[in-house]
């Protein structure tokens, strides 16, 4: 059944165009979490092109959505998204951990415009998105909360915390979504400290479960628009990803989770890869 | 004083929506006025504090003010990462309200000791620590932490504790209290100590030594000025607090004396580094580490004696080099000091 959710899907050219954007910080730094930010692409591109509220002009505006990026690591990705849709310049992003540049290696919401949270130590952001949901409901506010969180980060104890209370006040107004890559840092989340039946641990939390190919920019974009259709009850989407999606060699190669040092050969690699990678499609 | 400050709390939410009560797993029957009249603003959300305090910060960032309480270890210690990183890092208005600062749980063991929380916090940046004498202190602070602009933790004593504070003087946050003058002397202290500095004023005043009483409620940010200004005028400080002597405010006195270049022969009454082995009462471990009017009075004189005023740092030091520890015992020597 999980492995229909993780057929290979095939990238148009935006995502291309993203994960393009993504390397220009990437390279620049010479290190990061490649593969975090690759399995993340599609499920930016489609909760900021087709289900959030926003406003790039005014980060601030109050009747936004709230977008967390739990999975603080994968913030390049959540950079290139929110450069791509105007918040600030694309060109910034190649000063990607210079001494002044806005972007670290984890989202900081005293610098980016568009980060509400900071995020970068697992296990923070869903309760944080809580308080927003919560916040909310007192002041009778229409905006959503959207928290992505990812499979490691799900070993976390406080996860759990946040879902009993998100069951607990039935907050439809928060829609939990998981970045599953079945990959961390050490080798597969199977192997390292198992998750599974992940779907019926979130179900046996009160929790609505839709389950999702997390590179099906149609299926994700229905999946994200049903969870905020009027829910009866919390709802968490289980996007099933490709960990380094989007460029051969990287794809669920467990030593591009976090790297430092790039070589030139490794840059010009990354570029060739991604560039066959589109010429297949 | 708790009760105090969470009817505080409670006045503060009746005047200002954007006041929020968050408990974890409190009494039966806490704040039930609060929850009958403002019940969605009232919180009472399980053992669950690193959850807890990520949800204030969330509730912070949405424009609230959310005032939290629990029992003061869990409300620090078993959540610090979230205090860090979700409450001090963004500088949000939450404020921890933490019950049985010091030893006040004492016969739970050392599971429930809140001794190293003003240490601790005192190094996050951007954090406001305060820990008030008494009820009527508690009362003139509560109202300033409605508009504070940064974290606030607000350690509360036993409940019942003797009202000491000075009524005239008004509580500013990061102003010291000055409580009574002396030339020889400035005994500094936090919290519930200061109790213990007026009881040692006296027994002091007894043998001709003249000490004043500067009250610190505020640890951080630390009144500088306040501070400096009146050890320029004694010959010796003691600090005195209720919690560990490696970090706590005897050792921000000192930083402060040494950073300024106004040095006096200091001594610092706290906990020395180790776990207690004991329970019995709060006054009785008090007593046991000489944190205490007789153990003011003891590390006063010694400060203060006849070698102190020729004494050279290198003496000091050979001194303290000599100095015999007393071996550690298993068996509980009320009502005498090991340190002093």
């Amino acid at each position: 059944m999980r492995n229909n959710y993780r057929k290979s899907i095939p990238l148009d050219r935006r995502s291309l165009a993203l994960r393009k954007l993504i390397l220009s910080a990437y390279t620049s730094a010479r290190r990061g979490h490649l593969g975090s930010y690759l399995s993340l692409v599609e499920i930016l591109r489609v909760l900021y092109d087709s289900v959030l509220r926003y406003d790039p002009r005014k980060p601030d505006w109050p009747g936004r959505d709230r977008f967390i990026l739990s999975k603080g690591h994968g913030s390049v990705a959540l950079y290139a998204i929110l450069a791509d849709k105007g918040f600030f310049s694309p060109e910034l992003l190649p000063t990607f951990v210079k001494f002044d540049s806005m972007f670290g290696q984890h989202p900081d919401s005293r610098k980016v415009p568009g980060v509400e949270a900071c995020t970068g130590s697992l296990g923070h952001g869903l309760s944080v998105g809580v308080g927003m949901a919560l916040s909310a409901r007192i002041d009778k506010q229409k905006h959503r909360v959207f928290v992505v969180i990812s499979d490691a980060e799900s070993q976390e104890g406080s996860v759990w915390e946040a879902a009993l209370s998100i069951a607990k006040h039935n907050l439809t107004n928060l829609v939990v979504i998981v970045d599953y890559n079945h990959m961390q840092s050490y080798g597969r989340t199977r192997e390292v400290l198992d998750l599974e039946p992940l779907a019926a641990k979130w179900k046996s939390f009160g929790f609505g479960v839709e389950q999702v190919n997390g590179h099906d920019v149609k299926k994700l974009r229905q999946s994200f628009l049903k969870a905020v259709n009027k829910p009866s009850r919390p709802q968490v989407v289980i996007c099933h990803t490709v960990k380094g999606k989007g460029i051969a060699g990287i794809e669920n190669n467990v030593s591009w989770h976090h790297k430092t040092k790039l070589s030139d050969e490794d840059v010009e690699m990354l570029y060739a890869n991604l560039r066959q990678r589109g010429s297949e499609n | 004083m708790r009760k105090t400050s969470l009817e505080q709390v409670y006045l503060l939410a009746k005047k200002d929506k954007r006041v929020v009560f968050v408990g974890s797993d409190l009494g039966h029957g806490t704040l039930d006025k609060f929850k009958a009249e403002m019940p969605d603003r009232f919180f009472m959300e399980g053992v669950s504090e690193q959850h807890l305090t990520g949800m204030l910060a969330g509730m912070a960032l949405s424009g609230k003010v959310p005032y939290f309480n629990t029992i003061a270890v869990f409300a620090y210690r078993r959540c610090l990462e979230q205090v860090i990183l979700d409450v001090a890092i963004p500088n949000l208005p939450v404020r921890i309200i933490a019950s049985g600062g010091g030893f006040v749980y004492v016969p739970l063991g050392p599971t429930h000791l809140a001794t190293d929380d003003l240490a601790i916090l005192r190094t996050v940046p951007n954090m406001t620590v305060i820990a008030p004498a008494d009820a009527a202190e508690m009362a003139r602070l509560m109202p300033l932490t409605l508009n504070w602009p940064g974290p606030i933790y607000i350690r509360l004593a036993k409940g019942g504790d003797p009202v000491v504070t000075p009524a005239d003087v008004p509580f500013r946050i990061g102003k010291a209290v000055p409580v009574a003058t002396g030339s020889d002397l400035l005994i500094i202290t936090t919290g519930i100590t200061l109790q213990f500095a007026l009881v040692a004023r006296k027994m002091l005043a007894a043998e001709g030594i003249k000490a004043g009483v500067l009250h610190v409620p505020t640890v951080k940010p630390l009144d500088q000025d306040g501070i400096l200004s009146r050890i320029a005028k004694v010959r010796g400080v003691v600090t005195i607090e209720e919690g560990v002597r490696l970090g706590g405010l005897g050792s921000a006195i000192g930083e402060l004396m040494l950073d300024e270049g106004l040095v006096r022969p200091l001594t610092r009454i706290g906990l020395p580094d180790e776990f207690t082995l004991h329970y019995g009462t709060q006054l009785e471990q008090l007593a046991y580490y000489g944190i205490s009017g007789d153990g003011i009075v003891r590390a006063a004189r010694k400060l203060l004696g006849g070698r102190v005023r020729t004494r050279t740092l290198a003496h000091a030091a050979r001194r303290k080099l000599l100095r015999v520890r007393p071996q550690p015992s298993t068996q509980v020597q009320r009502g005498t000091s090991r340190r002093a």
